[in-house]
């Protein structure tokens, strides 16, 4: 279904002036049934995923730093079902939600959280270094900003190959301020490269909120010294954010050079396992959860649109839970690398 | 006196100097209304207000550029880059800015910065979260490097870091903040209320920078390390029943060359222990060093017990951790032969 023309790409010329939320409100395009029910389940399967990671961490089985996505989850469903296949995607270390959205096996992703063998970086590299060639992941990256050039180099090389792809590079509020950010966007722009910058704007880096950070908090306008035009999402809502996948995928696909949509989201939890997050109010999470949880939002809609009933959406859940609880046995279970492992895939 | 914690001797360091010097600033990631990751800069925005204690956008190389401007002008910026893996985007600024311009500018500016940066491993945080980046600091003319090993030299290093008048990278072994870790990860860590270094004054006090400090006298063989390491073989020492000679280097560079050449030429013996990678690591300079210096006097080949030449890794991380097993083998093998 095609999204209703919304959008005013901004250029040059009115870059000076902040956007108005895009994407927003009733501005979007409805989800048909199906389209609701994926999103449903998807976005589901990232929840009970992270909050099985969370339980794990608690009891010990998964160590070091582990960072959840939940709140987030419309983010990377509703790009997923506007991408193609061959898109490549990259990001930070909140990962989990996007190596899911991409395909990859929960019982890999799990795995590589408890350190084991047939995690998919064979334990070796733990929550936030992970990859998958067949599923067209490019990581996982521990280093802020980082993969900002990284996705870049991969829109190149879809230019240089003249491929139909798109290279999709998430980072975030706080990841936005890296100087190398700055110079991709240049390159990308200079060479009109295939990509999509994705800021997941979830209103904290760590403990430091955007206002403590930054001096131009509407992302949006982050590429507009460039020429790249940008759009705010409301990254709660999974058909906004496919809405406006669609229009900035095609804007890339049709040779037009990159866009960076900003999202407008939420993390629930901390920023790691170990964040507390006392740097903001009880209330103001409370208020995400209860008015603007992307889950409930399409379990509200399908229930109210006599699409599907409480009792499928509770084997939806059913469902999930035990792909999640199988990966969660298999993380237990499956053996730690070899120690001669650690020596593998260093060079050739 | 009191107790404290590294962290707290870290954090001490920086009131005392804040308190008695207006032109030093506190500045980094989370670190001034959060308090900075492990918690080394709180209250001190709240005490001396946001233009001396200060959040920094996540821009690295921003960051250290800015420093670097700020002391050029005379200010004595103390950054907080929250883990030593994070030094990297700032790596051109400190080896082409930092380290030269009093070089440059035939002394008319200098850098008067320092980078305290959270180091090592054994916290579980794989590749991203727990680099020992000092070789990469120790091989760039114009920077000092330092490494504190306890809440007591950790304070004093640190006002004497803040007072240099040159550019100091300030590696903070961040298994060590809340005890002295000995390699033993099965065993409970004695916290720092426990242990004699953990007593530190309250007020001012220095270290000098370059001096070397004797943990633990001894003939047999000596035993050369930094940071988490000299908790490491002390312990190993102990299991051995070896009278090994325990030298903590507290600062790379300048480096305590006397104290080593005094205690190997006793000796005849030699280890050199970091937790880094082993190939041009800095126990390649130090076993260098002492081959030039004590050759005549060495009974046996200098060994060096270090991480393993691969990323540190999720998994198995107790297995790439030179731990007390490692240099207990590194010892009787210099002592066998
Ligand atoms: C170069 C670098 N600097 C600092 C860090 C430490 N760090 C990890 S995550 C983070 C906050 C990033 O926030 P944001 O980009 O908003 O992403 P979010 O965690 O909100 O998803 C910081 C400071 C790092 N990993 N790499
Ligand atoms: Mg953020």
């Amino acid at each position: 279904m095609a999204p209703r023309k919304t959008a005013s790409v901004s250029s040059r010329k009115t870059a000076a002036k902040p956007a108005k939320k895009e994407f927003t409100g009733s501005n979007i395009a409805e989800f048909d049934r199906d389209q609701d029910l994926k999103a449903y389940r998807e976005m589901l399967l990232i929840r009970r995923f992270e909050e099985k990671a969370g339980q794990l961490y608690g009891m010990g089985f998964i160590g070091g730093f582990c960072h959840l996505y939940i709140g987030q989850e419309a983010v990377v469903v509703g790009m997923q079902m506007a991408q193609k296949e061959g898109d490549q995607v990259i990001t930070a270390y909140r990962d989990h939600g996007h190596m899911l959205a991409c395909g990859m096996e929960a019982r890999g992703v799990m795995a590589e959280l408890t350190g084991r063998r047939n995690g998919y970086s064979h334990g070796k590299g733990g929550s936030m270094h992970m990859f998958s060639k067949e599923k067209h992941f490019y990581g996982g990256h521990g280093i802020v900003g980082a993969q900002v050039s990284l996705g870049t180099g991969l829109a190149f090389a879809n230019a240089y190959r003249g491929n139909d792809s798109v290279s999709v590079a998430y980072f975030g509020d706080g990841a936005a301020n890296q100087g190398q950010v700055y110079e991709s966007f240049n390159m990308a722009a200079l060479w009109k490269l295939p990509i999509v910058y994705i800021i997941e704007n979830n209103r904290y880096a760590m403990g430091t909120s955007t206002a403590r950070a930054t001096a131009q908090s509407n992302y949006s306008l982050r590429g507009s010294g460039f020429g790249i035009p940008g759009m705010q999402v409301d990254g709660m809502d999974v058909r906004a954010v496919k809405a406006a996948a669609d229009e900035a995928l095609e804007h890339c696909r049709s040779g037009k050079g990159p866009i960076i949509l900003e999202m407008l989201t939420y993390r629930y939890r901390g920023h790691s396992m170990s964040d507390p997050a006392k740097y903001r109010s009880k209330d103001e999470v409370q208020k995400m959860r209860s008015e603007y949880d992307p889950i409930e939002q399409v379990k509200a809609r399908l229930i109210e649109k006599g699409w599907a009933t409480e009792d499928d959406l509770k084997a939806v859940d059913k469902d999930v839970r035990d792909i999640v609880a199988d990966s969660a046995d298999f993380a237990q279970s499956d053996p730690e690398p070899d120690v001669s492992e650690l020596y593998t895939d260093i060079l050739l | 006196m009191a107790r404290m914690t590294m962290i707290e001797a870290v954090r001490s360091a920086m009131d005392v100097s804040m308190e008695r010097d207006d032109d030093v600033v506190v500045f980094g990631e989370d670190v001034g209304y959060f308090g900075g990751v492990f918690r080394c800069t709180q209250g001190l925005q709240a005490k001396y207000g946001k233009t001396r204690c200060f959040d920094a956008p996540i821009s690295e190389s921003g960051i250290v550029g800015t420093a670097i401007g700020m002391a050029a002008y005379g200010l004595k910026p103390c950054v907080e880059i929250q883990f030593a893996d994070y030094m990297y985007p700032a790596y051109d600024q400190i080896t082409q800015e930092a380290a030269r311009i009093r070089y440059r500018s035939n002394g008319d500016f200098t850098c008067p910065i320092v980078l305290r940066m959270p180091t090592g491993g054994g916290i579980f945080g794989g590749q991203t979260h727990s680099q020992s980046p000092e070789a990469l600091f120790t091989h760039v003319c114009g920077l000092k490097v330092v490494v504190p090993s306890n809440p007591y030299d950790a304070k004093g290093l640190l006002i004497a870091s803040i007072e240099d008048p040159d550019p100091v990278m300030f590696l903070e072994p961040k298994r060590l903040y809340n005890g002295p870790f000995d390699g033993h990860h099965d065993r409970p860590v004695t916290p720092w209320s426990k242990h004699e270094l953990g007593e530190v004054p309250e007020g001012h006090y220095s270290i000098p920078i370059g001096k070397a400090e004797i943990r633990r006298p001894g003939s047999a063989v000596t035993v050369v390390a930094y940071g988490t390491m000299v908790h490491v073989a002390l312990a190993a020492v102990e299991e051995m029943g070896v009278d090994a000679e325990v030298i903590d280097l507290r600062s790379l560079l300048p480096l305590d060359l006397d104290t080593i050449v005094q205690s190997v030429s006793k000796t005849g013996r030699c280890v050199v222990v970091h937790e880094a990678t082993l190939t041009s690591g800095y126990g390649a300079e130090l076993a260098a060093l002492v081959q030039e210096h004590c050759f005549y006097h060495l009974e046996a080949p200098v060994v060096r017990v270090t991480g393993w030449d691969t990323p540190y890794p999720h998994a198995q991380e107790w297995d790439y951790f030179p731990g007390p097993a490692r240099v207990g083998r590194a010892l009787a093998e210099v002592m066998e032969a």
